[in-house]
């Protein structure tokens, strides 16, 4: 017997908890994003968070902050530099040699320490293996709230951070706020915030900061690395076409359809969270809340119902076609083109119907 | 060697419904299950107790009923299990669940023997905030590796270890000492099934249980929702886009040809972009 069991309501009686701010948290001002980089390299979730960022600080007009942590020299300075050109008022910098590879312990001190020294009110990182590692340890070290993967960041109108993510395994959103304790800390993943416009502006405000470790107080030594071969590469995320399957494909031998459609279209393919969790697709496939989250320029779900989960993987796609039998599946509310049917069916023709659009001679070379 | 694996029961989310009407959570009749990473997570501590001799202690926060999963681990061959329940937990978010778990394992190493390794999954399936493993690690002051994909070598005399832990773009090798928190990754190994033996052993078994007064909590305040900063305000269904998808009707004769034109009457740009990057072979 399964009665609907009402979700936690809008708490009214939660929210009216709110008490006055702390006097030792009335200091923490100003909206910062943690710029990621590893070996030279900015991941471009730190962009897309000055983008979201950029909006809080002027909604709440204070100060954007970037902070680069990392080994002095020319990387983490450009990364700094960069970040400017993306939005920020000002950047922190924590260069020291123990700081070359990611590591837990030389990371959290760096970050916590420029927390306690100049006191952000809101503090964003990318919710990456990296990301969420360090925001973890920093939040349990600051002792303060951390919502993790985040669809959406607003203010409201005490100024306070609205942070909202998918809840329930991804059924529905919830609203998540830190009210009495600073700074307030959240993760998203890559491509859930648009990236922002690259405006050319040179670097002004950088402050540096001293970290104190020396190589001896780190136990944790980094071996190697092993970088992925190419072909191990998914690049999902960053796909300007991308075809996925889901359950309605009713055998792992069907996802081979999916990548059929991929092949003629130069397209990534995907799936949605159940293929990975019956085995049939390798979990760097994913797309989803817990995925990969996707903004191609055309995105077509064969045989995926559309759950919240996916949906908000998906929500910042251009075009999105649907294909399912059920006509009442949830992803035909987000889609901008649907049709009932059985993918099974349609994606063989469809896969036709494209090789022989976009390929005018394929036929003849076919025939031959 | 002493490890203790931390598990959650949860729902198994493939099963959840949303009422299509009210857009409430159906939960009643959904079954639960053991944390599928935390299974992993499980599998790695048998492995190394198998390997090293010693103790596996299966640990979790929950109601009475959570006392189901830890049955199910100790099928699997985990040596003890202790159930951490008290409605004072309830509502715990992260920061207030690593209080908990960090004050329970404390109190499992007094009784029951320093664990070497802490293991847990790389998050759960359904708050999947993957912050309490470094959450746990930080309040004991433990070593952590997170997103871990491989054990290559455990060192009990040495006391190291080193493990493959995936990074963007690549793996990270890294080595570290003992004791320390593992988060383990999904598909790291082989799951084994339990012998009869230790099925007819978890039947029987005593499950240690703890209020958060027998854990050694002091400030009950930190636990909880009283100990949450977090604060859920607003649950809420995802509103329908606005304009309804345009509907191809599959009965045309070439309902393909038909689906494409849609896409290239609403993405002029579309068709020329695909024509030069398609690989139309």
């Amino acid at each position: 017997m399964s009665e609907p069991t009402k979700a936690p309501p809008a708490a009214a009686g939660r929210a009216a908890t709110k008490k006055e701010l702390p006097e030792h948290f009335k200091a923490y001002k100003h909206v910062w994003v943690f710029i990621e980089q590893e070996r030279g390299q900015v991941h471009p979730v730190s962009w897309e968070l000055m983008g979201a960022g950029r909006k809080l600080a002027d909604k709440l007009k204070v100060d954007l902050a970037a902070v680069v942590i990392g080994p002095p020299g020319e990387a983490v300075q450009h990364a700094a530099a960069e970040s400017f050109c993306y939005g920020a008022d000002l950047a922190y910098i924590v260069a020291d040699g123990v700081l070359t590879d990611y590591r837990n312990e030389a990371y959290t001190k760096a970050l916590t320490d420029v927390v306690n020294t100049f006191k952000p009110e809101i503090l964003l990182l990318g919710a990456t293996t990296l990301g969420r590692d360090l925001a973890g340890s920093v939040a349990t070290t600051l002792l303060t709230g951390l919502t993790a993967d985040c669809t959406e960041l607003d203010v409201d109108a005490d100024g306070s951070l609205a942070a909202t993510r998918p809840t329930f395994g991804g059924s529905l959103l919830c609203t998540i706020y830190t009210l009495n304790y600073r700074p307030q800390m959240a993760t998203v993943r890559p491509r859930v915030m648009p990236m922002p416009d690259r405006v050319e502006k040179p670097a002004s405000r950088i402050i540096e900061h001293k970290l104190g470790l020396v190589e001896e107080d780190i136990v944790t030594k980094v071996l190697s690395f092993i970088p992925d071969r190419d072909s191990a590469k998914s690049n999902l995320a960053y796909a300007d076409i991308v075809v996925a399957g889901g359950l309605g494909l009713g055998s792992p031998e069907n996802f081979q359809l999916v990548k059929g459609l991929a092949a003629v279209l130069g397209a990534d393919f995907g799936c949605s969270r159940p293929l990975v969790q019956k085995g049939w697709v390798t979990s760097d496939r994913q797309i989803g809340q817990t995925g990969k989250t996707i903004r191609p320029k055309l995105y077509i779900a064969a045989g995926i119902s559309g759950a919240i989960q996916h949906r908000v993987g998906v929500e910042g796609a251009d075009l999105i076609v649907a294909i399912n039998t059920d006509k009442n599946a949830p992803i035909f509310d987000f889609a901008h083109v649907g049709i009932v049917t059985d993918a099974i069916r349609l994606l063989p023709a469809l896969t036709e119907a494209f090789r022989a659009r976009l390929s005018p001679h394929s036929r003849d070379r076919i025939a031959s | 060697m002493h490890i203790v694996v931390c598990i959650k029961q949860v729902p198994d989310s493939a099963q959840i419904r949303v009422h299509p009407v009210t857009n409430t959570i159906m939960r009643q009749g959904v079954p639960t299950i053991i944390n599928p990473y935390d299974l992993f997570a499980l599998e790695a501590a048998l492995q190394l107790r198998d390997k090293f001799g010693g103790e596996v202690t299966v640990l979790t926060m929950g109601p009475p009923s959570a006392e189901d999963s830890l049955r199910r681990a100790l099928t699997y061959g985990a040596d003890r299990a202790v159930l951490l329940t008290d409605r004072f937990f309830a509502g715990a978010d992260t920061l207030a669940t690593t209080y908990a778990l960090a004050t329970a394992i404390r109190k499992v190493s007094e009784t029951f023997g320093a664990p070497d390794i802490v293991f847990t999954g790389k998050q759960t399936i359904d708050g999947d905030t993957a912050q309490v493993g470094p959450g746990i690690a930080k309040r004991l002051g433990l070593l952590q590796l997170t997103y871990v994909a491989k054990i290559r070598e455990v060192d009990p005399v040495a006391r190291t270890i080193e493990a493959e832990r995936r990074s963007e773009g690549g793996v990270q090798v890294l080595k570290t000492k003992l004791p320390c928190l593992v988060t383990m990754l999904e598909a790291t190994n082989e799951i084994r099934r339990g012998a009869m033996a230790d099925a007819l052993r978890a039947a029987r078994a005593q499950i240690v249980t703890w209020s958060a007064k027998d854990a050694g909590v002091e400030d009950i305040s930190k636990c909880g929702l009283k100990g949450s900063p977090t604060i859920v305000k607003r649950v809420f269904a995802p509103s329908a886009r606005a304009e309804k998808a345009t509907m191809v009707d599959f009965s045309s004769r070439a309902p393909a040809d038909a689906l494409i034109e849609e896409l290239f009457k609403r993405q002029p740009k579309l068709e020329a972009e695909l024509t030069t990057s398609a690989h139309g072979f």
